[in-house]
């Protein structure tokens, strides 16, 4: 199954997956009003070591503890892609206590949010992939 | 073909369903639910009762769950398990038979002995969906509640409620509040915040004798309400495994396969006690994604197939009126080792740091990243190859050399 890699050597810390996911789960279509002067809740962040940056999202695992530990039975795998159902999310954030990734994180409206790959959204495939200028995060198939 | 059958009917169970039919497609299972409900999340009905979700929403599974798995959901209370037959009995005199059968029945609420208990009117527990709808019944806008309990099933109970009610006073004999997972300065922290919504603490204290409507508590004082709830811990449901003979201590015992000492018997969920990995001793691991985990466990060995849990370690994720709190694994006595500490606004961070590994954590206020922590106290990593001063300030991948880095945003996980 195609998922979201990252080459960190290409990484510029530019931060535009950031902005890019954003918008392509806000659901507006202009993306200055989906964006300009509000806080905003990616799905995907960029972290720093040294001068080392990066871009982390959800690794969709083969056997997600978030998945076996959400206490709403809201979030699940379904052909590889795991979901969060937000109708059913309480918000209790056990998912961001269990991810040993740090890829799900609370999101806008309190419940919990992490990187579905854009396969719901307008975008259909990963914004962050799409935009980034430098092919540092790559959507593809590798080996298990 | 075998026959499956599983007793009670929550998470573990669902996790039993899920894990038989990972490996056996075929054989017939059958549940035996003592609760007249489907699957539902447990944790949410204090959500319910803040009007955060509703009945509906509270399914943990979809409406054709058992349809789908071939299971036959039996309403009814097993009563014996017996060895030799190889049934389950149930309260109606009918029987189940199986060759393996797993126990997933829970906790139940410990009532203490209180003088006058009986003769209070609206008192209840805080368990089940139909504890929840019955107090609900009786919450009106001029109510005072009084929780005997300042545990999690308290507080969130305190939390559901608040807004329903005239006022909430939550007393306990520990000195602080969530005693199981908080230590005491984290605990202040957490008072401090309910408190500044409007819930009133009597701790070091509790009910000694009720006169009606009336608390007369072990200091002295007295507490006037109109409703009691009773919420100072829960018991493993051991009875039925320790009536067909199995060990059990404060849970039923389990190995990391999660049978009992008994054959083609397991058990899951928070009716056992396993194996806690980060203090290395046998205990109850009352939690949620415990339950699962185990059951998913127990289904998967029932069926035939190969699976263990060895690295089940305590943890929570807890929010009360926005103020959230993460924590896992074991703290130790100042002096024991190093117990960094972050305050911010309104919240604080405490890592246990102890021979080179982080044994346990708690974040109170921004919880984001603290999976990161969690896997370090549950893998019990090595910290030499990490960056301490990076991993006290923030729980990110950073921490990590860039080789491990590489290789959990690289590959397939
Ligand atoms: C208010 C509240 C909040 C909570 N919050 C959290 C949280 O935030 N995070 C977390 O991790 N955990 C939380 N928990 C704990 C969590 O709900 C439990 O760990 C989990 O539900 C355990 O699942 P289980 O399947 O082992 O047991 P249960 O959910 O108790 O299910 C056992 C079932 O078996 C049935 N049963 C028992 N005996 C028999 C019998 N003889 N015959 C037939 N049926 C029988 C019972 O009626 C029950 O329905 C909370 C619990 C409560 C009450």
């Amino acid at each position: 199954m195609k998922r979201v890699y990252v080459n960190e050597q290409w990484c510029l810390g530019c931060h535009l997956c950031e902005y890019n996911c954003a918008f392509a789960n806000s659901g507006e279509t202009d993306m200055v009003k989906a964006l300009k002067d509000k806080p905003i809740y990616p799905r995907v962040h960029i972290e720093q070591s040294g001068d080392i940056t990066y871009a982390v999202s959800c690794r969709h695992c083969k056997d997600p503890l978030c998945v076996k530990s959400c206490i709403a039975g809201a979030i699940s795998k379904q052909d590889g892609v795991v979901k969060i159902d937000k109708t059913k999310c309480v918000g209790c954030l056990t998912c961001v206590l269990v991810c040993p990734y740090g890829a799900v994180r609370p999101g806008e409206t309190g419940a919990a949010s992490k990187c579905e790959l854009c396969l719901e959204n307008s975008c259909g495939e990963p914004a962050c992939v799409k935009g980034c200028p430098n092919n540092a995060i790559v959507y593809e198939e590798r080996q298990e | 073909m075998s026959r499956f059958v599983i007793i009670g009917n929550g998470i573990a169970a669902a996790g039993c369903i899920e894990g038989i039919r990972s490996v056996d497609k075929d054989s017939p299972i059958s549940v035996i639910s003592a609760e007249k409900h489907k699957v539902y999340s447990r944790p949410l009905i204090s959500y319910y009762l803040e009007g955060r979700t509703s009945l509906e929403k509270m399914n943990y599974r979809s409406e054709d769950f058992y349809k789908k798995n071939g299971v036959q959901l039996i309403y009814d209370t097993a009563e014996m398990i017996d060895t030799k037959k190889g049934t389950v009995g149930l309260s109606g005199g009918r029987s189940a038979a199986f060759d393996k059968v797993c126990i997933a029945a829970g906790s139940a609420p410990f009532v203490p002995k209180i003088s006058g208990l009986d003769k209070v009117k609206n008192k209840f527990t805080f368990m089940t969906i139909d504890d929840t709808l019955a107090l609900e019944k009786s919450l009106k806008k001029d109510s005072r509640v009084l929780i005997v309990g300042a545990g999690l099933i308290g507080l969130k109970c305190a939390e559901g409620i608040f807004d329903r009610v005239s006022s909430v006073t939550v007393c306990d004999l520990a000195d602080r509040v969530l005693s199981s997972i908080l230590d005491k300065d984290c605990a202040q922290v957490m008072q401090k915040h309910l408190e500044k919504k409007g819930i009133r603490f009597m701790l070091c204290d509790t009910a000694e004798r009720f006169e009606d409507t009336k608390a007369v508590m072990k200091s002295g004082k007295t507490v006037d309400f109109d409703i009691l709830v009773l919420a100072v811990g829960v018991r493993a449901n051991t009875q039925l495994a320790a009536n067909a003979g199995a060990q059990v201590d404060r849970g039923i015992i389990i190995d990391t396969a999660m049978r009992t000492s008994l054959e083609n018997i397991y058990a899951a969920g928070d009716c056992t006690q396993g194996h806690d990995s980060s203090v290395g001793t046998s205990r109850v691991l009352a939690i949620l994604p415990n339950a699962y985990m185990q059951g998913f466990c127990a289904g998967v060995n029932m069926a035939g197939g190969e699976s263990s849990i060895t690295d089940a370690i305590p943890m929570n994720s807890i929010g009360f009126f926005g103020l959230h709190c993460a924590s896992a694994g074991s703290y130790f006595e100042k002096g024991e080792g190093e117990i960094y500490e972050q305050k911010s606004c309104g919240g604080i961070k405490r890592l246990y740091i102890k021979d080179g590994r982080l044994t346990g954590y708690i974040i109170i206020g921004d919880v984001t990243g603290a999976g990161i922590y969690t896997s370090l106290v549950r893998e019990k990593t090595d910290l030499s190859g990490v960056d301490m001063e990076e991993l006290k300030k923030n729980a990110t991948l950073a921490i990590f050399l860039p080789q491990t880095r590489r290789k959990k945003l690289g590959g397939v996980v």
